[in-house]
C-alpha cells in the first residue's frame, strides 16, 4: 500500500469523525450508527462477493453469529463484552470457513452457492429461535449498564466513533487486500476460475481465505448491532433482511471497490429513511416506495458508483465546470454507441 | 530419463475413447509439436498433462516424478504452465493485471509482480496495450495475453494449445519468433498446432494423434511423409492416391 491508497480512507474517517461535533440529535446519530454498522456488514459481503465473485445470499449467518455470541456470552456467563465481541468475530469467521469449506470443496458456484448460504442462514434462524440459551422466540435483552468498560457508552457519539474506527479499519484491510497477492488471485478467481488455476492460483484456498475474512467483518457488524441496540431475536440476528442489505449496498455502490459498500449503504439507508419520513400515513406504503426506488437504483446504476465518482473527481477542473458536464454527456453517448 | 513422458495414457468419456494408450516423450529444451485432425484428443491429452483431468489409465511423468492428476495450481508452482485453446482472459482486468496474476505465483510483492508482468508483456509484444482491458483486445492480442499469463509463472515447460489458431498469416509470422525466443530463454515448449507452416518452422519433433492414438512421431518432414498421417487427415487410401498422382 502506498500513501495514495491510504489517504482517501483516512480523509473519510477524519471527516466522518466530525459528525458528532455538529450533530447531537438522537435520531440522526441512530441513523448514522446504523448506517455504519451496515457499511461493515456490506464490506464483509464485498470481500467475498465483490472481489471474489462468490455471491452469498446468507451473510445473516455471520451477522447473527457475531451478534448472538456477543450477547449470549455476556448475558448468560457474565463475560466482558469486549471479549465476547472478539469471540463473536472469531466464531463468525469459523462459521464462514466451515460453510466455505463445505460448499467450495464440493465445487458449488453461482446460484448454487447463493442457495446454500441462504439455507445455512435459515437453519441458524430456526435453531436460534428454538433453543433456550438464545432466549428463543422471546429474544435476548442485554442489561443496560452504561460504562465504557462495559462497551456501552452514555453518549451515542462515543459509540459512533468506535463503530467508525472499525469501519475505517475494515476499509484499510480491504485496500490492503486489493493490493495484495491474495486480492489479485481472488479477483482472478472471480473473472475466470479455470484460468486462475492454470496460472497457479489455489482457488479453494483463496476462496476460503476470502469467506473467512468476509464472515469476520460481517460478524463484527452483528456484534456491534447487539451492543448498540441491546436486544436480539432470531429474525433480527439471522433474518434475511441483513443478508439482503449486505449484498445490496455493495451492488449499488460498486461491488469489488473499496468505497462501494460505504456509498451503497449511505444511499440505501437514506432512501429508506427518506421514504419513511415523507410518507407515513398508510402503513407499509413507505416500503412500497422504497422497493420501487431500489428497483430503479439497481436497474439504472452508474456502474461502479464509487470508481465513477472518483474518476470524475480526478479529472475535474473547477474553472471549467462545463467540461465536467460535457464529459459526462460524452461518456454517456459513447456508452450508447458501444451498445 | 526424458523431460516429460506420457505413458500409456487413456481417457474414456462414457463410450468414447478420447485418448487411447497414448505414449510420447518431450525432450528438454525442445519445441515439440502435437498435431492431428480435429477430435483426435489433443486438447484432452493437454488437460491430462496439465492436471485438469484425471486419465482413466496411464501415467504422466515429469522430470522423473509421476505427476498424474496433480492439481493444476501445484503443477504451475512446479513450473508446468498451460494456455487454453479458447482464450481465457480475466476479462474485467487490464492486460497488466492479467499477466500479473501469473507473476504473483513467484512474487509475493505487488511491485515485483507488476514489474515482471511488464517485462513479460514486452517479450510477447503487448507493451502498448498494458492498460487496456483484456476484453478490448483483438484475437491476436488475447492470444498474446494468454501466452503472457502462462509465461509470467516462469515455467520450465509451457503447454501451448493452439496459440496460432484464428490468426491471419501475418499475425502468425509475428508470433512464431516469440515462441522461438521463449524456447531460447530455456523453456521447453509442447504445442498443439494446426497451422502447419508454424509446425514445420518451429518444431524439432512432432507427435501425431489420430482417434486418440499416437500414429507417428519424428521430425516434421518425416511425419508429413508418413502414409498413416496423410490418411488420418485426408481419408483412407489418400496416401496411395497422392503418391500415385506424383508418379503419373
Amino acid at each position: 500500500m502506498t500513501a495514495k491508497d491510504v489517504w482517501p480512507i483516512l480523509l473519510f474517517g477524519a471527516v466522518a469523525a466530525l459528525l458528532p461535533v455538529f450533530v447531537t440529535a438522537g435520531t440522526l446519530m441512530n441513523f448514522a450508527i446504523f448506517t455504519l454498522i451496515l457499511c461493515l456488514a456490506a464490506q464483509g459481503w464485498n470481500i467475498l462477493g465483490g472481489f471474489g465473485g462468490q455471491y452469498s445470499f446468507g451473510h445473516a449467518a455471520f451477522f447473527g453469529t457475531g451478534a448472538y455470541v456477543t450477547a449470549v456470552l455476556q448475558v448468560r456467563y457474565g463475560v466482558n463484552p469486549y471479549v465476547t465481541f472478539l469471540a463473536g468475530i472469531a466464531l463468525a469467521a469459523l462459521v464462514g470457513w466451515l460453510i466455505g469449506f463445505l460448499s467450495f470443496r464440493s465445487g458449488l458456484r453461482g446460484s448454487y452457492f447463493a442457495l446454500v448460504t441462504l439455507a445455512f442462514a435459515e437453519v441458524f434462524r430456526v435453531l436460534s429461535n428454538a433453543v433456550e440459551f438464545t432466549g428463543g422466540a422471546a429474544g435476548l435483552l442485554i442489561p443496560l449498564d452504561q460504562r465504557a468498560a462495559n462497551f456501552q457508552f452514555e453518549s451515542r457519539g462515543w459509540f459512533y466513533l468506535v463503530v467508525l474506527a472499525l469501519v475505517v479499519l475494515a476499509l484499510l484491510m480491504t485496500r490492503a487486500l486489493e493490493r495484495s497477492r491474495l486480492g489479485a488471485q481472488l479477483v482472478a478467481v472471480r473473472e475466470n476460475e479455470e484460468a486462475a488455476r492454470a496460472v497457479g492460483v489455489d482457488a479453494l484456498r483463496v476462496k476460503l481465505s476470502a469467506i473467512t475474512l468476509s464472515a469476520a467483518m460481517t460478524g463484527a457488524a452483528g456484534g456491534l448491532y447487539a451492543q448498540y441496540f441491546l436486544y436480539l431475536d432470531s429474525t433480527i440476528a439471522y433474518g434475511a433482511w441483513i443478508s439482503v442489505e449486505a449484498l445490496l449496498a455493495p451492488i449499488i455502490g460498486g461491488a469489488g471497490t473499496v468505497f462501494g459498500p460505504v456509498i451503497g449503504a449511505v444511499i440505501l439507508h437514506t432512501l429508506a429513511e427518506a421514504t419513511r419520513m415523507m410518507v407515513g400515513r398508510i402503513p407499509g406504503i413507505d416500503l412500497v416506495i422504497y422497493g420501487i426506488l431500489l428497483i430503479l437504483v439497481v436497474r439504472f446504476p452508474p456502474r461502479h458508483f464509487a470508481s465513477f465518482l472518483w474518476r470524475q473527481f480526478r479529472s475535474y477542473d473547477p474553472d471549467l465546470q462545463i467540461v465536467f458536464i460535457l464529459r459526462i454527456r460524452r461518456r454517456r453517448s459513447a456508452q450508447r454507441e458501444r451498445r | 530419463m526424458s523431460f516429460l513422458e506420457v505413458r500409456n495414457v487413456s481417457m474414456r468419456f462414457g463410450g468414447l475413447m478420447a485418448v487411447s494408450d497414448a505414449s510420447f516423450d518431450v525432450a528438454e529444451g525442445s519445441i515439440t509439436g502435437l498435431i492431428g485432425p480435429n477430435g483426435a484428443g489433443k486438447t484432452t491429452l493437454f488437460a491430462i498433462v496439465s492436471g485438469f483431468q484425471k486419465p482413466t489409465s496411464g501415467q504422466v511423468v515429469w522430470r522423473g516424478a509421476e505427476i498424474t492428476a496433480r492439481p493444476p495450481h501445484l503443477l504451475a508452482a512446479e513450473g508446468l504452465s498451460r494456455t487454453f485453446q479458447i482464450v481465457q482472459p480475466f476479462a474485467g482486468l487490464s492486460v497488466r493485471e492479467n499477466i500479473a496474476v501469473g507473476a504473483f505465483l513467484r512474487h509475493k510483492r505487488r511491485a515485483d509482480a507488476i514489474a515482471l508482468a511488464e517485462q513479460v508483456a514486452e517479450q510477447v509484444g503487448l507493451t502498448a496495450e498494458l492498460d487496456k482491458p483484456a476484453a478490448a483486445l483483438t484475437v491476436s492480442g488475447r492470444k498474446r495475453v494468454e501466452l503472457g499469463k502462462a509465461l509470467a509463472t516462469q515455467p520450465k515447460l509451457l503447454l501451448l494449445d493452439e496459440v496460432l489458431a484464428g490468426l491471419n498469416p501475418s499475425e502468425v509470422r509475428d508470433i512464431v519468433p516469440v515462441v522461438r525466443a521463449i524456447r531460447d530463454s530455456g523453456v521447453t515448449v509442447l504445442m498443439i498446432e494446426h497451422v502447419m507452416q508454424a509446425v514445420m518452422n518451429l518444431c524439432e519433433s512432432v507427435h501425431v494423434l489420430a482417434q486418440g492414438r499416437i500414429i507417428a512421431s519424428g521430425t516434421p518432414a518425416e511425419v508429413v511423409a508418413t502414409p498413416a498421417v496423410v490418411e488420418a487427415y485426408l481419408g483412407h487410401g489418400a496416401a496411395s492416391r497422392l503418391s500415385g498422382g506424383t508418379h503419373a
